[in-house]
């Protein structure tokens, strides 16, 4: 998939970053907005995937060196330790914890264990699309 | 979690190690990185011993999944602790054995030592858990280790067939147990083994109780190898042999003979039980032996050998069940048929190791196992010759060995069976004590041939692979100090009676058996029958040995072609052959063809179910109006997804696929869902990229089918699915059995789990599972379809994976 096209390529440049920060913040904000991790997820695999599309995958992995197979690895594993916290706390599998802190630049901030879960959702969600689409995309 | 739990754990941990320290120590043999755990465990339980003699029991249990009733419960009576001494004890002199028998350079001994400790922690817990769910759990496990070690080298044809034989059939019986398990739940209400037994004088009252038996002996039978299941055990023969001596010999196959005494107390008052355990038990001990003496193979008489000693015991433990029915009698007969079963028990274990170890020696040291090849050993390998005299005569049921201690015990149980005079017993009781003498017979002229052919006759050193001479000494450790126990409980058989015997009867019997009982086992027992018998059975076997092979053709109509061999073997290949022919039939490879099967099968279920159930309703009740917004948008679909049937161009489909995607999302964005519209959106967008890429894989050629019934099947499915689905959407709205539970997030999202969202909060928290799974199965899928993908990338063009890296 060879393109050469100046002004999606131009575009992209820019709308990427928008995307992924975007991305970022919709999966912050699901446990009060709309949002969360697998949307998140969803939204970054477009970012990398407009840039794919704008580009050629070879460009992309050497932007992106990331094996989105070990990042569902890591997402797999983020999750369940997290759900695993409250077994070593002698609470049943999965049971989270929140509580609210004064943070340093934030403020008051509300920190949940959830959130950590949504991360390993967050990366799954991104390792699973990203390894579909690259190796569909590759098989040429 | 207790010490003994950890006792029983200890193998499972240590097993995790053990290809660690493989790896890292390559010159030291990993065996005696292993030596120490069995040891260990095996003083740990000795130290157990003072309380056990004293009638005392150890009572442990730790939570595992309480609301199931399911509690790792660990208890040590005698019973429990005569096995797990039997396991660690002789699992200690078989992997000090092992060390010298498996080559440090030639084998994988990290596989070999992970699968032998993983059985020694599920043999500890099946002889130590009182929850029957969690004796299940650890009694697969050993049939599981038990086929890995008899597969253990995986080349050979005749190791993977005996490792399926075994586990199809074990497994086969551990699921009928499961079942058995399963009905005494419902029949008690606690799947505690002490629970349900004081509950026994209930429990014969229900009518399920006769299955719940039948189906526990099914485990029970498969896993003791008894006739019909016996035919694995000759075939589990392809493992190493130290595995043979252990699991197939001294513990594993004896589990259950352990589930049938542990039982003994809730069964015993069914006369099926005492009928199927004893004449099972019977059948396999004349069959066992009767088989033993035309095998070529030494292997192969031993494994017949246990197949008929492990039905010796299982008889006597049924005929012991009778002494449950007589609690106030004084002088109880049947007691003795216990004592005999435990005091064989141990017999066997001690004399029929030996013996294996002996036959790895010989296999060792001259390379065959073919007892037409062998012969003349004695004066080459005369210590090897010692043990094998005192295992065999042992086995044999000579004096003063301690298997004729038992051997006699034995018959003094089956004789006792003729003043039993219930459950029809007094019309065919006298069968037990002839089958028992001829079976005896057998027993003594297989004996003979095992010992006579290996080590006396004429020495064919051209048959031989290698030059034959005396094994190592580190060989020789563990067959010397079984043999010297044979001598040993055959001199002083009372050391055993109170230490072990009596504690371990008293817990298959109760009450039954007092505590004073008096025990006591002694040669002389005057002119009885049983000494009569004994002499009998000298003196025929004498013969029969002398006499063989010429009455051989007695052996002609058990031709292979009859047997139960064939019968499994058959019904393997018919089973595989149709299973063969059902996939060919349906797994096609056409997406098509799948998409067909599943929407018919969903359209035939779900419409029976909604018109048998006449669960359609419409009702219009709570319906809100309908606007503009929706009228415009389902119009939008509805022309969109028309229109796609009359698309010429692939590309083009795909656009107004997207159109219906998005037009969706706009749906939830008037029903003010904001969650799912956004996640639709964006799916939408990264599926269409999707396919865009697809593009490449898929043929030239859009819809080059276009045959009318083709099209016409495409209709009618698509049909089908429609309004089956919009049936299905309408009777839902109007069908509320109870009230929704989304009232129940909305008040608790916040004070709960401390979110807004309630969409995410629901995701990530209340139903964390699911989406655990969820995750889970869409990683899995991604690696599906990468391996998919460059699997078929390597077959065809021959490219090198890395090159896509």
């Amino acid at each position: 998939m060879k393109t050469n096209d100046v002004i999606l390529q131009t575009a992209t440049k820019v709308a990427a970053l928008v995307i992924v920060l975007f991305s970022i913040r919709l999966f912050f904000s699901g446990h009060y907005y709309a949002g969360g991790g697998f949307v998140g997820g969803l939204m970054t695999s477009a970012a990398i995937v407009l840039i794919m599309i704008a580009y050629d995958l070879k460009t992309v992995k050497k932007i992106i060196p990331i094996n989105y197979r070990m990042l569902i690895a890591v997402g797999l594993l983020t999750s369940i330790s997290t759900g695993l916290l409250a077994v070593f706390n002698g609470e049943p599998f999965l049971t989270h914890y929140f509580g609210y802190f004064d943070l340093p630049i934030l403020g008051k901030t509300s920190l949940h264990t959830a959130s950590l879960f949504d991360l390993g959702v967050y990366l799954v969600v991104v390792g699973v699309t990203m390894t579909i689409i690259q190796s569909i995309g590759e098989s040429e | 979690m207790s010490a003994l739990h950890w006792g029983i754990l200890l193998p499972f941990i240590a097993s995790i190690f053990i290809p660690i320290l493989y790896k890292a120590f390559k010159r030291i043999h990993t065996g005696w990185f292993v030596l120490p755990i069995p040891i260990i465990l095996f003083l740990f339980f000795i130290s157990t011993l003072p309380q056990i003699k004293r009638g005392e029991v150890i009572y442990q249990t730790t939570n595992w999944i309480p609301s199931l009733d399911i509690n790792f419960t660990v208890i040590v009576d005698g019973l429990s602790l005569l096995f797990a001494l039997l396991i660690t004890g002789i699992g200690s002199l078989v992997v000090l054995y092992s060390i010298y028998y498996l080559s440090k350079e030639r084998e994988k001994l990290h596989n070999f030592y992970v699968y032998l400790l993983m059985f020694m922690g599920a043999m500890l817990g099946v002889v130590l858990s009182d929850n029957l769910i969690v004796l299940y759990m650890f009694w697969e496990f050993t049939s599981l280790s038990s086929f890995l070690l008899i597969g253990y080298w995986y080349h050979r044809e005749r190791s993977r067939y005996g490792a399926q034989k075994s586990m199809l059939i074990t497994v086969f019986g551990g699921l009928s147990m499961l079942g058995g398990i399963v009905i005494l739940y419902a029949m008690g209400g606690t799947f505690s083994v002490r629970e349900l037994i004081t509950q026994a004088d209930v429990l014969i009252t229900n009518p399920m109780f006769t299955s719940a038996a039948i189906l526990i002996l099914l485990g029970a039978f498969t896993k003791s190898a008894q006739f019909p299941f016996h035919i694995w055990l000759p075939d589990a023969m392809e493992a190493p042999t130290p595995v043979s001596a252990y699991l197939h010999s001294a513990t594993m196959v004896k589990a259950g003979i352990y589930l049938v005494a542990r039982l003994t107390p809730i069964f015993a008052f069914s006369g099926y039980w005492i009928w199927f355990v004893a004449g099972i038990g019977i059948t396999t001990l004349i069959w066992g032996s009767f088989s033993a003496i035309r095998q070529t193979d030494l292997k192969g008489i031993l494994a017949f050998s246990t197949v008929s000693q492990l039905g010796l015991i299982m008889s006597l433990l049924g005929v012991g069940a009778a002494a449950l029915h007589f609690p106030q009698i004084e002088d109880n007969l049947y007691i003795v048929a216990v004592v005999a079963a435990v005091f064989h028990l141990i017999n066997h274990a001690t004399f029929k190791g030996s013996l294996f170890m002996v036959v790895g020696i010989v296999d060792h040291e001259t390379g065959t196992r073919d007892i037409r090849k062998l012969g003349g050993l004695m004066s080459l390998m005369p210590i090897t010759f010692t043990i094998a005299v005192i295992g065999t005569l042992s086995m044999a049921g000579l004096p003063p060995f301690n298997g004729f201690l038992s051997k006699e015990m034995f018959f003094t149980g089956m004789l006792s069976l003729l003043t039993l005079d219930i459950f029809n017993f007094e019309n065919w009781a006298v069968i037990f004590p002839v089958l028992a003498f001829i079976a005896s017979t057998f027993t003594f002229t297989y004996c003979m041939i095992l010992l006579f052919k290996t080590f006396a006759g004429k020495l064919q050193l051209e048959k031989l692979e290698k030059k034959p001479h005396e094994a190592p000494i580190g060989m020789l450790i563990s067959p010397i100090i079984l043999a010297a126990l044979v001598i040993f409980f055959g001199f002083f058989p009372n050391t055993l009676t109170d230490t072990i015997i009596k504690p371990a009867s008293a817990a298959i019997l109760g009450n039954v058996m007092p505590m004073d009982y008096h025990l006591h086992i002694s040669f002389w027992h005057g002119f009885q029958p049983e000494l009569y018998m004994t002499i009998g059975v000298f003196a025929l076997g004498f013969i029969l040995f002398k006499t063989w092979p010429k009455w051989k053709f007695i052996y002609k109509p058990f031709t292979e072609k009859y047997s139960f061999n064939s019968l499994y073997n058959n019904g393997l290949l018919y089973m595989e052959k149709s299973s063969y022919s059902l996939v060919s039939s349906t797994m096609t490879g056409s997406i098509r063809n799948y998409l067909v099967f599943i929407f018919l099968f969903m359209v035939g279920v779900v419409s029976y179910t909604l018109f048998s159930k006449d669960a359609f309703i419409v009702s219009t009740a709570d319906t809100a109006p309908i606007g503009f917004y929706e009228i415009v948008l389902a119009v939008i679909i509805a022309v969109a997804s028309i229109s796609i049937l009359f698309v010429k161009s692939r590309l083009t489909s795909i656009i107004v696929l997207g159109a219906v995607g998005y037009t969706v999302s706009l749906f939830f964005v008037i029903f003010r869902a904001p969650d799912l519209a956004l996640t639709q959106l964006v799916v939408e967008t990264v599926s269409t990229a999707l396919f865009l890429l697809c593009f490449y894989h898929l043929p030239e050629q859009f819809r080059k089918e276009e045959r009318i019934r083709f099209k016409f099947t495409n209709l009618v499915i698509s049909l089908g699915v429609g309004v089956m689905v919009t049936l299905i959407a309408l009777s839902a709205h109007s069908t509320k059995l109870f009230d929704s539970i989304s009232q129940y997030y909305v008040e608790t999202t916040y004070t709960e789990a401390g979110g807004k969202n309630m969409v995410n909060v629901i995701l990530v928290d209340y139903r964390g599972l699911d989406t655990m799974f969820e995750i889970t199965v869409l990683g899995i899928a991604a690696l599906g379809i990468y391996g998919m993908i460059k699997l078929r990338l390597t077959k065809q063009g021959g490219k090198n994976l890395n090159e896509n890296e």
